[in-house]
């Protein structure tokens, strides 16, 4: 929020927020407005694979029987993700899928986390492209392993042919492709974007109106003071939008994949 | 100062339109993290998990081989202490036994040996009565033949006649004696 307020400090931002809020100019080259390599988006990225790949890969360097407690700390990430998302949904067959699911949840969260952590305030799914390569991901996952589990014809049979009289499956079968196969992907990444835009825009909105407001009249600084308030207040449940979001998308996919790779519709 | 700008302002960019540059740095930086993760880290998870599932496992299975090793050996001694015990009373009632045997053994010879001396005395004695009696019977004859003849008064020396005179008396005695 002291970045924000830094950048309203020099006029530069506007009230209402607006769209553009969200495309920060371009690292490098520096200050650019149409390159995207290298933003504060794409960095933040970077960083978040970065911090898990060192986490992950010390406290899992000499791994003990009688685990230590970052040990702990990361054998619990995954055993949440594998035990309560992949074998609560999928069964013990899930447990294949657990690397995978574990690896997609940290990676929401985290990015999902940088929206409310100082200095970072931002997080890159309120990119629709990162959820959408991840939906993408998940949407070719699930593809991919209902057909390796029954072979391409019995998959497509199982999603798109559900048990009903013959007489409605002309209406039953194009809704199931239009259910299974297009609206997925999009109602993945569309969920995780509008949560983390909305979210930052939310902020924003309180954030910035707090300064709008004191800036036009003295009188309002109480209520800029309660608008401050409410983005601390909504700063909390931002947190849980993020932590609900990264658990949503993964159990949606172990959901996709058990659909999947179930005997019967 | 602050703009107040229009609720369309920034029109630039449109937030549901992906930024390919931003796809293609994202499946990058995910692919890298996928494979790192699953690679390096979450299959030692497994294997440290299944380790750990082994070591206890393996600990109620060591635990439950040492008891029923120890139920065996229990078992084993207990089977060679009842034989230990059976044994010895079977060596006590053979001892018994012997002794018993011993004793009669000892016992008959005793009475054979008392049997044996009895008989020898009895014959001794029947012996010696027979030559008491054949000794006594030629002093008697003797005897009464000098009484004879000393009544008589003539000595009756014809052998054969006073032989006969004799005998003839004794058989008389034992056939009245007898009778």
């Amino acid at each position: 929020m002291f970045g924000q307020a830094n950048v309203l400090a020099q006029g530069e931002a506007a009230f209402p927020p607006s769209v553009e809020d969200f495309y920060l100019p371009s690292i490098l080259p520096w200050g650019a407005h149409d390159s995207y390599w290298f933003t504060k988006i794409t960095a933040m990225v970077w960083i978040a694979v970065g911090i898990l790949i060192i986490f992950f890969l010390a406290s899992y360097r000499k791994p003990q029987l009688v685990p230590t407690k970052k040990q702990w700390f990361a054998e619990s990430i995954y055993g949440f993700v594998r035990n309560n998302i992949a074998v609560d949904m999928i069964g013990h067959a899930g447990v294949r899928f657990a690397p995978y699911f574990t690896t997609l949840f940290c990676f929401i969260l985290l990015t999902n986390f940088f929206a409310i952590l100082p200095f970072f305030q931002i997080s890159p799914n309120s990119h629709i492209a990162f959820p959408a390569f991840l939906a993408v991901t998940s949407y070719v996952l699930f593809i991919y392993a209902g057909i390796k589990h029954h072979g391409a014809v019995k998959f497509i049979k199982n999603s798109l042919i559900p048990p009903a009289p013959w007489y409605i499956l002309p209406l039953l079968i194009p809704i199931e492709f239009f259910s299974t196969f297009l609206v997925r992907p999009f109602s993945l990444a569309v969920r995780l974007f509008a949560n983390m835009f909305a979210g930052h825009m939310l902020l924003l909105v309180f954030t910035l109106g707090g300064f709008a407001m004191l800036s036009s009249n003295a009188w309002l600084a109480p209520v800029s003071v309660l608008s401050w308030v409410m983005t601390i207040a909504l700063t909390f449940l931002e947190f849980l939008v993020i932590v609900l979001q990264a658990y949503v998308f993964t159990v949606l996919t172990a959901s996709y994949v058990q659909g999947a790779i179930a005997e019967e519709h | 100062m602050f703009l107040f700008a229009a609720a369309e302002g920034g029109t630039e960019h449109n937030p549901i339109v992906p930024i390919w540059q931003e796809v293609v740095v994202g499946i990058i930086a995910f692919a890298v993290l996928c494979y790192v993760l699953m690679k390096f880290v979450f299959p030692r998870m497994e294997q440290t998990f299944q380790a750990r599932v082994d070591a206890i496992e393996g600990g109620i299975k060591r635990a439950e081989a040492a008891q029923a090793e120890a139920n065996q050996l229990l078992e084993q001694y207990r089977a060679q202490l009842a034989e230990a015990r059976t044994d010895a009373a079977r060596i006590r009632d053979d001892a018994r036994a012997d002794a018993e045997g011993i004793r009669q053994d000892i016992l008959a010879k005793a009475r054979e040996e008392s049997d044996r001396v009895i008989a020898a005395g009895k014959e001794q004695l029947a012996a010696e009565r027979a030559t008491i009696v054949r000794e006594l019977r030629m002093e008697v004859g003797t005897i009464a033949v000098d009484l004879a003849s000393k009544i008589v008064g003539e000595s009756l020396t014809d052998e054969a006649r006073r032989k006969g005179t004799v005998d003839r008396f004794l058989s008389g005695l034992e056939s009245t004696g007898a009778r």
